[in-house]
């Protein structure tokens, strides 16, 4: 009896919980933001606080969860009609499982008009490629170069060069003098893929990507296994057993100024600076294929910021979306994320972050990820994949192409033709 | 115990005696039965529902049969990580059975001579047991390093240049194999030394009298009295090989890298359900008839070894 009585007490007591946490879930005013970005809960901490003076009655609760497991629990949670009001969103294929699934809500010039503010690749970032429709506002782009130690180049009386054969002179200039003239290596597969693309865009050019992705040509060709034959010149410019030299070894060889030039993405910088603050960092494009030829960085638009179709409070976590879109918030989360904001109005405050952004005018598209990310085998796995085993000796650049080729042509229909 | 029958006949003696009993053991069966429910049963079953599945993106779309297990078998797709992921836990399987557990077996007879120091021995041999995987992952990854490892400083002291062993081809799996074989060692030794220790003087003793060597020793007198101990050690070492995931996840990537030469069946799982940290595709689909697949050839191979095993310990 007495267990009984202890039963219903319980059940009591968790009912009542159950609706309590229901009524604060629901809570009018308030918005839950789910993120990846545990790093940046300050800024955007500050930045939320901004958004409340602006509406007053509305508070954003900052909520982070690890990045390796960010989409399952979002995944989980969203399938069970839960979830932060207003999500962190991945771009490209990363957007598609979410918006797919209904999760999103659709973003338009009625619920959201700063859309307007954002070019069109932005937004097509933010966009299921079946209906067109954007799911989010797209935050930042990112720009993928080669990031340079001038005070590395300057003691050693090397200038950075802009063309193939002198950048192989330079990287012979420093090795003589004990410095490493790439810190990258390959055995961080996603890295590769960033590297290979920063070398062989400006090698095959906008015209070629543009034919290629209309089909009119494929990886196999040879304009492309040449670009990729020139990265294998590089081998002599990396860290030695290049092979086993992983990502956070290679930023360490380049913070501490052991290597000059970083092969990476405009996200790096903040970290680098934060790392070593006295790091005299310039950003430019990787080698021309000639003197006088054009070189280009490489782009994509990397997260956004999407509306739980499930969200308890729609119309508050709307109006938080809405004011992402706009100067009031992408300015100074710009300033403060060390990011190239993706609005069309917002300039870098950051003299470096400025001089990328000039260079995004040239920018070339990061295609395995912008074009090649949305079914299985990804592009950006094919051509990781590949770029490893070519320097690992165990595979040639054409047999690289013509695994990547084959490999898209399962689901990328100009390849089927 | 004469004097307890009486209670406990007693105890049972009536209709609600017996029920109240079986409550308690329902009630303290509870907790546990409840565990394994959530945490085993249920995911298992759910991935056997959608390995038949289609996903469009995070949810399960329509009913396709056997359509996912084709694919992972067949569809060039999926068809070539598999075959590639099984060759290489068949690999890792048959090099752990030789350099682990043989060694294990050598260990064991030498702690068995009970020489002075053993019980040291025993600990020192046991320890790396005690550690997790994660560490030790990271451990080795850091001695195996090309440019700061403790290997390669170590052979260069005696004029050998040494490679990026786990960015080369041909000796990622091997390093990865050892770092494993380092790892666990002593499990089985102890379990070889259990089953050694089992065996009565008198043999061992006579056996010496009759002028048998440590290696007829080995091979002739105990190997086959360590029987048991071999099935336990062989069964545990075949599945540990093919679910391996954490040490090869932890020093070489979800993709196995470099270019897939360490890409087992558990990591071609992880990153088909999960999605890898450059694609973020998750195909839960094809991720659940994978695990299928692990699943039942681990249950089917590990039954049909366990009776042949178990036939010859009744041989011998």
């Amino acid at each position: 009896m007495a267990g009984m009585k202890f039963g219903r007490r319980a059940l009591a007591a968790l009912t009542g919980l159950t609706l309590a946490s229901g009524i604060a879930a629901a809570q009018a005013g308030e918005v839950t933001f789910w993120t990846w970005r545990q790093e940046d809960r300050a800024v955007y901490t500050d930045l939320f606080a901004e958004f409340t003076k602006a509406n007053p009655g509305i508070t954003v609760k900052f909520e982070a969860f690890p990045n390796e497991n960010y989409n399952t629990i979002v995944t989980t949670a969203l399938a069970g009609g839960k979830g932060g009001d207003v999500l962190h969103a991945r771009a490209y294929g990363g957007l598609e499982a979410m918006a797919k699934a209904g999760y999103y809500l659709p973003l338009d010039k009625t619920n959201v008009p700063e859309l307007a503010n954002l070019p069109d690749d932005a937004n097509a970032s933010e966009s299921l490629r079946a209906d067109g429709k954007v799911y989010a506002v797209s935050l930042a782009g990112q720009t993928l170069g080669l990031i340079v130690n001038q005070d590395v180049l300057a003691a050693a009386g090397v200038t950075m060069a802009s063309d193939w054969d002198g950048f192989l002179g330079m990287c012979k200039a420093l090795k003589a003098k004990g410095i490493t003239p790439i810190a990258n290596g390959t055995a961080t597969p996603w890295m590769d893929a960033i590297f290979a693309t920063v070398f062989t865009n400006p090698f095959v050019g906008p015209a070629w990507t543009a034919d290629m992705l209309a089909g009119k040509t494929t990886f196999s060709d040879p304009k492309f296994i040449g670009a990729l034959a020139k990265l294998l010149d590089l081998k002599d410019c990396m860290p030695n057993g290049f092979t086993g030299v992983d990502y956070p070894t290679s930023q360490q060889l380049f913070s501490a100024g052991k290597a000059a030039i970083f092969v990476g993405g405009s996200f790096e910088i903040a970290p680098f600076r934060r790392g070593n603050p006295k790091l005299n960092l310039d950003f430019v494009a990787p080698p021309a294929p000639a003197i006088g030829q054009p070189s280009h960085v490489s782009r994509f638009f990397d997260s956004g910021f999407a509306v739980n179709a499930k969200s308890a409070n729609p119309a508050d976590a709307l109006k938080l979306v809405r004011w992402m879109a706009t100067k009031a918030f992408a300015e100074p989360a710009a300033a403060k994320l060390g990011n190239i904001s993706s609005l069309k109005d917002v300039a870098a405050a950051d003299p470096l972050l400025a001089k990328v952004a000039k260079l995004n005018e040239t920018a070339m598209p990061y295609s395995t990820l912008v074009y090649f990310r949305f079914e299985a085998p990804t592009g950006t796995d094919l051509l990781q994949d590949g770029v490893q085993k070519m320097f690992g000796g165990s595979a040639t650049p054409a047999e690289v192409g013509a695994a990547i080729t084959a490999g898209l042509s399962k689901w990328y229909k100009p390849f089927q033709k | 115990m004469v004097q307890a029958l009486p209670e406990v006949t007693n105890c049972l003696a009536t209709p609600s005696r017996r029920w109240r009993l079986g409550a308690w053991i329902a009630l303290l069966l509870a907790p546990g039965l409840a565990i394994m429910t959530v945490f085993v049963a249920a995911p298992l079953l759910s991935s056997f529902r959608y390995a038949f599945y289609e996903f469009h993106g995070v949810l399960p779309s329509a009913f396709i049969g056997f359509a996912n297990f084709h694919d992972i078998l067949f569809d060039s797709t999926y068809a070539v990580s598999t075959w590639r992921a099984l060759a290489h836990n068949a690999i890792v399987f048959a090099s752990l059975m030789i350099v682990q557990n043989g060694l294990a077996y050598l260990i064991a007879f030498a702690l068995l001579k009970a020489l002075p120091g053993h019980r040291l021995h025993q600990v020192i041999i046991f320890l790396p047991v005690m550690l997790s995987a994660v560490i030790v992952g990271f451990l080795w990854k850091l001695f195996f390093h090309p440019l700061f490892g403790l290997v390669n400083a170590a052979l260069a002291l005696v004029g050998i240049q040494g490679l990026p062993w786990l960015g080369t081809e041909s000796t990622a799996l091997g390093a990865i194999i050892f770092t494993n074989a380092w790892h666990w060692v002593g499990f089985p030794a102890l379990i070889f030394l259990a089953g050694m220790q089992r065996i009565s003087r008198e043999t061992i003793e006579a056996a010496r009298i009759d002028g048998a060597s440590d290696t007829v020793l080995m091979t002739r007198i105990i190997w086959p009295l360590v029987a048991p101990s071999a099935t336990i050690v062989v069964i545990l070492t075949f599945i540990g090989s093919f679910n391996w995931f954490e040490l090869p996840y932890i020093m070489a990537g979800a993709t196995g890298s470099p270019g897939g030469a360490t890409d087992v069946l558990g990591l071609f799982f992880y990153r088909t359900a999960f999605g890898s940290a450059s694609s973020g595709l998750q195909d839960f689909g094809h991720g659940s008839a994978l695990a299928v697949l692990m699943f039942l050839f681990i249950a089917i191979v590990s039954a049909l070894a366990l009776r042949v095993l178990r036939a010859r310990e009744i041989e011998t």
